[in-house]
C-alpha cells in the first residue's frame, strides 16, 4: 500500500456511491440461497456441536476424546462467529424468520446479545479505529499507536494479551461493562451493575453447562468431558481473538483522531471504514471459519449485508480501491496475525517519537495528544 | 400423601425434565435441537407438514396440513394464520379452515384462492409441495355456529368465502332428522368455478336437508338482496351466515331485516379508503429500524419490509394481534382515511399507515 496516503485526494463522494451501488445490488438480489445457506448452517452447527459432545462421552477412548474436542471447538467457533455475530448484526433480519433474528437472538459467549449490540454494532462500527472513541482499539488496556502515550504498566501488554486470548470471552464481557467511565460520572454505576449481573447470569448457565452438567452426565468420563469442554471454549477464545485482532490492528490499518468525524459525509466513512480495516486471505472454509472477518473490510463498509455474499463483492470492492487509488489491505493469517504481534511488542516499549512510514499521516493526527 | 402426589404429577415431571434439559442446551431450547430431526415438536413456534395438495378449481387448491405440537382443535368456520417462505422471506396470510377437526384424521385443511398478483395465495395454489413445513397460527375468530346449531340457516357465500361454511357443513350431522334445514347460496363465475363444487352438489344430493342454489354471475350477474328473497323466502326468518367480498357483505347487511343477532359476517379483505394521503419516515424505536413508506401501505408492510418482527393477525383491522404503542406522529386509517393518534395510542399497525414521520414502539 502507498505509504503517504491523503483522502483528500481523491473523490471520496464518488467511491461512496459506487459502494452504495454493490449494497444495493447485494440487496435485491438475497432470497432462497441465502437462507438456505444460514439455515444449513445453523443445522450442521447444531448436529456438529451434538455430535462433538456425544463423542466426548465416549472419551475413555482417546481418539474420541480428540475428535469430540475438536467437533466441538469448531461448532463453538461457527456459533459465535459465521452465525452469532452476525445474526447480531441483523445481517438475516430481512428473512423476517424470529428464530434467526438480531432481536431474539441468543449466542454462547458471556457477553449478553443486547450488550454486545450496544458496544460492538453501534460503538465500535459506528466510530471504527478512532482513538478515544472506539473503545475496540487496544481494548483501553493496551497501547496499539504512537499516539497513546507511553506509560510503564505497556511492558507486560504482550503478557496480558496472550492472557485476553485464552480468557477473550470474560474479557470482552467485562470490557463491556465501560467500569473505567464510572469515576468521571459517564457511565451510571448502576447500569454497570445491571449488566454485570446479567453477565454473571450468562456466566453461571455456561459453567453449569460445560463443567458440571455435562461432566457428571457422563459419569466415569467426569474429567475428559470437562477437559474437552474447557479445551474448546479455550480454543474458540484464542481463535477469536486471533482474527478479530487481525481485523483492525495490522501495520498498515488506520488510527483517527476525532476531528476526523466532523462533518464526516457517507463516502468520507466509508473511507475511514476502508482504511481501517484488514482483511485476511484464504479459502471458503477458512472464510467461514473466521465468521467471514477476514473479509473484515467488506463487513466493515457493508455490516448489515449477509456474511456469505462478501467473498462475492470483494474481487469488486478492491478493483474499486485500486481505480480510487485507495489502499486495501489484505495478507495471510501468518502475514497479518505476526504484524499484530509485532506491533503489541512493539507499542510495550516507549516511543516511536514520530510515526514511522506506514503509519498513518500526520494529517489525519493533527490533534493527537 | 397427596403433596407427593401433586408434585409427581406427569406435567411436573416434564415440566421439570424440560427445565433441567435447558441447561443443557442453553442459551437455546431444547426445542432448537429436537426440530432438528422433526420441525412438528416445536411448540415455540407452530408449525404444520403439508400432507397433500389437491386442486379443486384451476386457481383454488386445498392443502392438507399436519399441525405440529402445541395445536388446539379449532372450530369450524375459524381462520388461522400461515407463514411461508417464499424466496427466503416469511409472509404470513390467514386463510378459513376448511374442514371439521377429526374429518381429516390428525390434520386439517385449508382451501386457498390464487387472486390475481397475490404473492402468498399464488404460491400456495401453485408451488407447495408436500412435505413442505408451514409455521401457523392458532385457530382465530367468532364465524361459528353455536352448539346446537340454530333449526334453519341460509348460508351465503361466493369465491372463496366457501371455505369457512365447507368446515361447518362438515361439522354438521346432515343425515340427521332433528339436523337443521339448510339453505346454501353460493356464487362463482361459472360452474367449473366452483370451490368444492362437485362435493356439495353431491352432498346436496344425498340430503334433503340441504338446499344448494349456485349463482353463476358471469352468465346470471351478481346476486342481489332481491334475488336472496326470491331464492329463500323465509330468508330473514333464518339464521343467516354470510362471506364473500365486501360489497356483497354491505349490501345484504344493509337489506337485512331480521334480529341483529341473526345475521353473522366474515369478512375476507380489506377495503382501503378512496385517497391516500402524503406518508413519511417511519422508526421502529426497539429494532432501530427506519425507512420511508408512502401514505396507502400499512405500517405492518412497511416494517415487515424493513425486516422488523411485527406481530400480525387477520391483517384487515378485526383481531387487534397486530397493535403497537405509537411513540410519536400521527398515523391514517386505510379504510376511512381518517388521520388519528396521539403519544401512548396503541394502534393497529394492519390498517394504519403513515401520515408524516411516525415511531412505533416495536
Amino acid at each position: 500500500m502507498p505509504a503517504t496516503f491523503h483522502p483528500a485526494s481523491i473523490d471520496t463522494e464518488a467511491f461512496g456511491r459506487e459502494l452504495d451501488k454493490i449494497r444495493d445490488e447485494v440487496l435485491a438480489s438475497l432470497g432462497e440461497r441465502d437462507a438456505a445457506y444460514i439455515r444449513g448452517l445453523i443445522a450442521a452447527q447444531r448436529k456438529l456441536e451434538l455430535a462433538g459432545r456425544a463423542l466426548l462421552f465416549a472419551s475413555w477412548l482417546p481418539p474420541a476424546w480428540a475428535a469430540g474436542t475438536a467437533a466441538l471447538t469448531v461448532a463453538k467457533i461457527l456459533e459465535n462467529m459465521e452465525i452469532g455475530h452476525n445474526v447480531l448484526h441483523g445481517q438475516w433480519d430481512w428473512m423476517r424468520d424470529p428464530k434467526i433474528h438480531s432481536t431474539t437472538w441468543e449466542w454462547d459467549l458471556a457477553s449478553p446479545a443486547d450488550q454486545w449490540k450496544h458496544s460492538h454494532n453501534f460503538v465500535h462500527h459506528t466510530w471504527t479505529n478512532v482513538l478515544g472513541k472506539d473503545r475496540d482499539i487496544g481494548y483501553s488496556a493496551m497501547r496499539i499507536t504512537p499516539e497513546q502515550p507511553w506509560h510503564p504498566i505497556y511492558l507486560a501488554q504482550p503478557f496480558y494479551n496472550a492472557l485476553l486470548a485464552l480468557f477473550f470471552e470474560y474479557g470482552i464481557a467485562i470490557y463491556d461493562l465501560e467500569l473505567e467511565r464510572i469515576p468521571s460520572g459517564r457511565k451510571d454505576p448502576k447500569e454497570a451493575f445491571a449488566q454485570a449481573r446479567a453477565v454473571a447470569a450468562k456466566i453461571r448457565r455456561q459453567i453449569v453447562k460445560d463443567y458440571i452438567a455435562f461432566p457428571l452426565l457422563a459419569g466415569p468420563a467426569f474429567l475428559p468431558v470437562l477437559l474437552g469442554n474447557l479445551t474448546a471454549n479455550m480454543a474458540r477464545n484464542v481463535w477469536a481473538h486471533t482474527i478479530i485482532f487481525c481485523g483492525h490492528f495490522p501495520e498498515g490499518a488506520e488510527v483517527f483522531t476525532e476531528d476526523r468525524l466532523e462533518n464526516e459525509t457517507r463516502g468520507e466513512w466509508y473511507v475511514r471504514q476502508l482504511l481501517g480495516s484488514c482483511n485476511i486471505d484464504g479459502g471458503r472454509l477458512f472464510h467461514i471459519m473466521s465468521g467471514n472477518l477476514s473479509h473484515q473490510i467488506e463487513h466493515h463498509l457493508f455490516p448489515d449485508l449477509p456474511s456469505n455474499r462478501y467473498a462475492e463483492i470483494a474481487p469488486r470492492v478492491r478493483a474499486l480501491c485500486e481505480r480510487f487509488g485507495l489502499p486495501y489491505n489484505s495478507g495471510s493469517l501468518a502475514r497479518q496475525a505476526g504484524s499484530v504481534w509485532r506491533r503489541v511488542l512493539r507499542m510495550a516499549l516507549p516511543g516511536p517519537g514520530r510515526p514511522p512510514a506506514a503509519e498513518p499521516p500526520a494529517r489525519t493526527l493533527k490533534t493527537a495528544a | 400423601m397427596i403433596l407427593t402426589r401433586a408434585s409427581t404429577s406427569p406435567a411436573t415431571v416434564l415440566r421439570r425434565l424440560s427445565a433441567a434439559a435447558h441447561w443443557l442446551t442453553s442459551p437455546l431450547l431444547p426445542e432448537d435441537y429436537l426440530s432438528l430431526i422433526n420441525p412438528l415438536w416445536a411448540t415455540r413456534e407452530l408449525c404444520g407438514r403439508v400432507e397433500a395438495v389437491h386442486a379443486e378449481t384451476s386457481d383454488a387448491a386445498t392443502l392438507t396440513i399436519r399441525p405440529g405440537r402445541g395445536w388446539i382443535t379449532h372450530r369450524p368456520g375459524q381462520w388461522v394464520r400461515i407463514g411461508v417462505d417464499i424466496d427466503g422471506r416469511r409472509h404470513w396470510r390467514t386463510f378459513s379452515l376448511s374442514s371439521a377437526p377429526g374429518s381429516s384424521g390428525d390434520c386439517v385443511t385449508v382451501t386457498v384462492k390464487a387472486v390475481r398478483g397475490g404473492l402468498v395465495s399464488n404460491h400456495l395454489v401453485r408451488h407447495t409441495v408436500v412435505g413442505t413445513v408451514l409455521r401457523l397460527g392458532r385457530p382465530e375468530g367468532a364465524f361459528v355456529l353455536p352448539e346446537p346449531p340454530p333449526p334453519r340457516l341460509l348460508f351465503v357465500t361466493a369465491g372463496s368465502g366457501i371455505t369457512p361454511v365447507m368446515a361447518m357443513l362438515d361439522g354438521l350431522r346432515l343425515d340427521d332428522v332433528d339436523g337443521p334445514d339448510i339453505v346454501l347460496v353460493h356464487s362463482a363465475p361459472t360452474p367449473d368455478d366452483v370451490i368444492f363444487g362437485r362435493r356439495l352438489r353431491s352432498l346436496a344430493a344425498r340430503h334433503s336437508r340441504l338446499r344448494l342454489h349456485e349463482r353463476h354471475t358471469r352468465a346470471e350477474g351478481r346476486l342481489r338482496p332481491a334475488d336472496l328473497a326470491r331464492l329463500c323466502p323465509d330468508w330473514t326468518e333464518r339464521s343467516l351466515w354470510v362471506c364473500g367480498p365486501p360489497a356483497m357483505l354491505d349490501d345484504i347487511a344493509a337489506r337485512w331485516t331480521g334480529p341483529a343477532d341473526g345475521l353473522h359476517v366474515e369478512r375476507f379483505s380489506l377495503a382501503p379508503a378512496a385517497a391516500a394521503g402524503s406518508g413519511g419516515r417511519v422508526r421502529f424505536t426497539r429494532s432501530g429500524r427506519e425507512t420511508e413508506a408512502d401514505g396507502g401501505t400499512p405500517l405492518l408492510a412497511v416494517g415487515e419490509s424493513a425486516g422488523v418482527l411485527m406481530p400480525s393477525g387477520c391483517r384487515m383491522g378485526i383481531c387487534y394481534r397486530c397493535v403497537a404503542r405509537l411513540r410519536s406522529g400521527q398515523v391514517r386509517d386505510v379504510r376511512t382515511g381518517q388521520v388519528h393518534g396521539e403519544t401512548g395510542d396503541m394502534i393497529q399497525t394492519c390498517v394504519s399507515a403513515a401520515a408524516g414521520p411516525v415511531e412505533i414502539e416495536l
